[in-house]
């Protein structure tokens, strides 16, 4: 055992600089480490943090009534009571776009999770056992991919009515097909390696192998997927509630606003501008930090 | 044969299917292994060793099905046995090790969870109590310092570190029969050594029995008491090992043993064994190895000859060995290079 003994002090050396985290922390602290190298994600990472934290606290900090109307202010342009100015039935736009900031996450976030929930089920049952399974499954994934998103979302809320929750069904459908083949390529990926086969040897049933050696692995592009599609999510739902088919007005969902504020675009700007530059600050700020995950969370891409 | 058998497979056939027909990796491979001993499949990369040792957990991935034959184990037939109940064989009697030890252990878990992980499928043993068995467990695969090599990931050990965590958790539940498929090929010299000896002394101590596949006779020397011959998806030599060194039957045997270096004797060139591995889909109609043998007769190309058992506990394959050989009587295998 002479070869173990020359390499041992090298690893007590290690260990000792290591010591004192778990190692799930550790891989954590490396994760971190590689994001951080990345200016923009870490740029947009935190604008998440900074709007997550508006969404939720900003609410109960406003002082105007989102709802109140109040006719002696309607079109007035931005001041210092009213930082966004206020709009056609004299209400406060900064109020109403942090109201509604937290709505548009809200649908984003849900819609991603419950899609992408569905889709990873799908993908890694697809994927894993392949075959007639798997096509029969994914020709299926594929009708629903045919459809452009909107479009899809479009049909579904025709069907369902037009609401919040009807939203957040409309773009979980149309998350699941782009989840649901990430995931499947990812898991055709993994199950034929080497460690697969040997909890298989091993006497693990496929669910353990499915849940507990295959999901871990292919979590990463899981993770990226998510984040890029949060962004997408956000703007398919504020688009369907700009042209009327999500979230009603008076709600302040922030593509409502947009919509009840679009006849006066000309006259008064502000009502339109503020909420639709948060959109735009929202989407960007999923994108980057999704781009920096996925360079962060591939070995292959380091530089 | 007095000992009490722990593995009888017989006349085991195992085919994958595709758009072009049947393709017979193991083509009617039989042999039986004693309690407690070692038995050495040997073959070339296309003989359908690996398959074999697959068919016997049922491994094969859906392309494949165990089409023929029997496999008993401890008085069970694994080829009948339901999903569940051979997922309970699985690692709990019967336990695999793999060639590739770099990639063989799951990258996203620790040692100690990996280890934990067979335990809590075959035992359900939890957390605490799991840790005092894989430090026990990495012990007895002789890794120094095993408390702190438990909070370790795969990429942080060295080759054949990882091969002996494969191998203890091979042995987390105590099987009766362990399968190595070529476990040192990956390995460099000096640690396949070391992998091969521990092997050896923990089937010692643990009483198992051990088929031990691989393509290089020097591991069969030093481990195995019984070696199969394996060669086209077919057995076509048996023989206890100190047998088949010295008075090899087969034409292939010989072949495969004029090809290694020898110190005892000065060779300036070794015999290679012409040809290559015949293709599953594209077998020839005689004897597998017709085409590559430097006896072979018309007999040969024609008939595919049977595992015949000779007097002394040696089975062959080979038409030579039959009252129909139809060459020269006065053969003598072991001197191939008058012939070629």
């Amino acid at each position: 055992m002479t070869a173990e003994e020359r390499v041992e002090p090298l690893d007590d050396d290690k260990r000792k600089k290591k010591k004192k985290d778990s190692p799930f922390k550790r891989s954590l602290k490396d994760f971190y480490r590689k994001l951080k190298k990345n200016k923009s994600a870490m740029v947009g990472g935190y604008l998440i943090i900074f709007l997550i934290l508006v969404a939720l606290i900003g609410p109960y900090l406003t002082q105007y009534d989102i709802r109140q109307p109040d006719y002696s202010i309607k079109f007035e342009g931005p001041s210092a009571e009213h930082w966004f100015g206020a709009d056609h039935h004299g209400r406060d736009v900064f109020s109403r776009v942090i109201h509604g900031l937290g709505i548009t996450m809200k649908i984003g976030l849900l819609s991603t999770l419950f899609g992408g929930l569905a889709g990873i089920l799908i993908g890694i049952i697809s994927g894993y056992y392949g075959r007639k399974v798997d096509a029969v499954i994914m020709r299926f994934m594929d009708v629903l991919l045919a459809f452009p998103g909107i479009l899809l979302a479009l049909a579904l809320i025709s069907i369902l009515g037009a609401s919040e929750e009807n939203v957040i069904i409309a773009v979980s459908i149309f998350a699941v097909p782009t989840f649901a083949r990430i995931v499947r390529g990812s898991t055709l990926a993994t199950k034929n390696l080497e460690y697969i086969d040997a909890m298989k040897a091993l006497g693990a049933s496929d669910i353990r192998i499915i849940f507990k050696h295959i999901l871990p692995n292919i979590l990463s592009p899981i993770i990226v997927q998510a984040s890029l599609f949060i962004a997408s999510a956000i703007l398919s739902a504020s688009g369907l509630s700009f042209i009327g088919m999500g979230v009603q007005p008076p709600s302040p969902e922030l593509g409502a606003i947009l919509s009840e504020g679009r006849d006066f675009m000309w006259d008064a700007g502000h009502i339109t501008l503020y909420p639709g530059l948060v959109i735009m600050l929202l989407v960007l700020a999923f994108n980057v930090f999704g781009d920096g995950l996925r360079d962060a969370l591939d070995p292959k891409m380091k530089k | 044969m007095s000992e009490e058998i722990i593995l009888d497979i017989n006349n085991l056939r195992t085919s994958f299917f595709d758009d072009d027909g049947e393709i017979k990796a193991v083509d009617g491979v039989s042999f039986k292994l004693p309690k407690g001993k070692t038995l050495g499949v040997v073959g070339e990369s296309g003989s359908g060793k690996s398959i074999t040792a697959l068919s016997i957990l049922r491994l094969i991935d859906s392309k494949g099905k165990i089409v023929d034959g029997s496999i008993n184990f401890k008085g069970k037939d694994l080829t009948k046995l339901s999903t569940k109940q051979i997922q309970h064989i699985r690692g709990n009697e019967i336990s695999m090790i793999f060639q590739e030890p770099m990639t063989s252990l799951n990258p996203v878990y620790t040692i100690g969870q990996q280890i934990r992980e067979t335990l809590k499928v075959h035992e359900g043993i939890g957390k605490e109590k799991g840790n005092k068995r894989a430090v026990e467990l990495l012990q007895l695969v002789g890794i120094p310092s095993p408390e702190a090599r438990l909070k370790q990931y795969p990429h942080e050990l060295s080759g054949g570190m990882r091969q002996r965590v494969m191998i203890a958790m091979a042995l987390a539940c105590k099987p009766d029969l362990l399968i190595a498929d070529e476990p040192t090929t990956a390995l460099d010299v000096t640690i396949q050594a070391q992998i091969l000896e521990l092997i050896n002394d923990l089937q010692d101590n643990l009483g198992m029995s051990v088929i031990m596949i691989t393509h290089d006779l020097g591991v069969v020397a030093e481990t195995c008491d019984y070696v199969a011959v394996m060669y086209g998806g077919k057995v076509v030599e048996y023989q206890d090992v100190i047998s088949l060194f010295k008075n090899p039957r087969h034409p292939y045997t010989v072949g495969l043993l004029n090809s290694i270096p020898r110190h005892d004797i000065d060779v300036e060139d070794l015999e290679p064994i012409r040809g290559s591995v015949p293709s599953p889909k594209n077998m020839p109609k005689g004897c597998h190895f017709a085409p590559r043998c430097p006896f072979a007769t018309d007999l040969c190309n024609a008939e595919m000859p049977s595992l015949d058992h000779l007097g002394d506990d040696s089975d062959v394959r080979c038409w030579i060995y039959s009252d129909r050989w139809d060459g020269d009587p006065e053969v003598n295998v072991v001197d191939q290079k008058t012939t070629s």
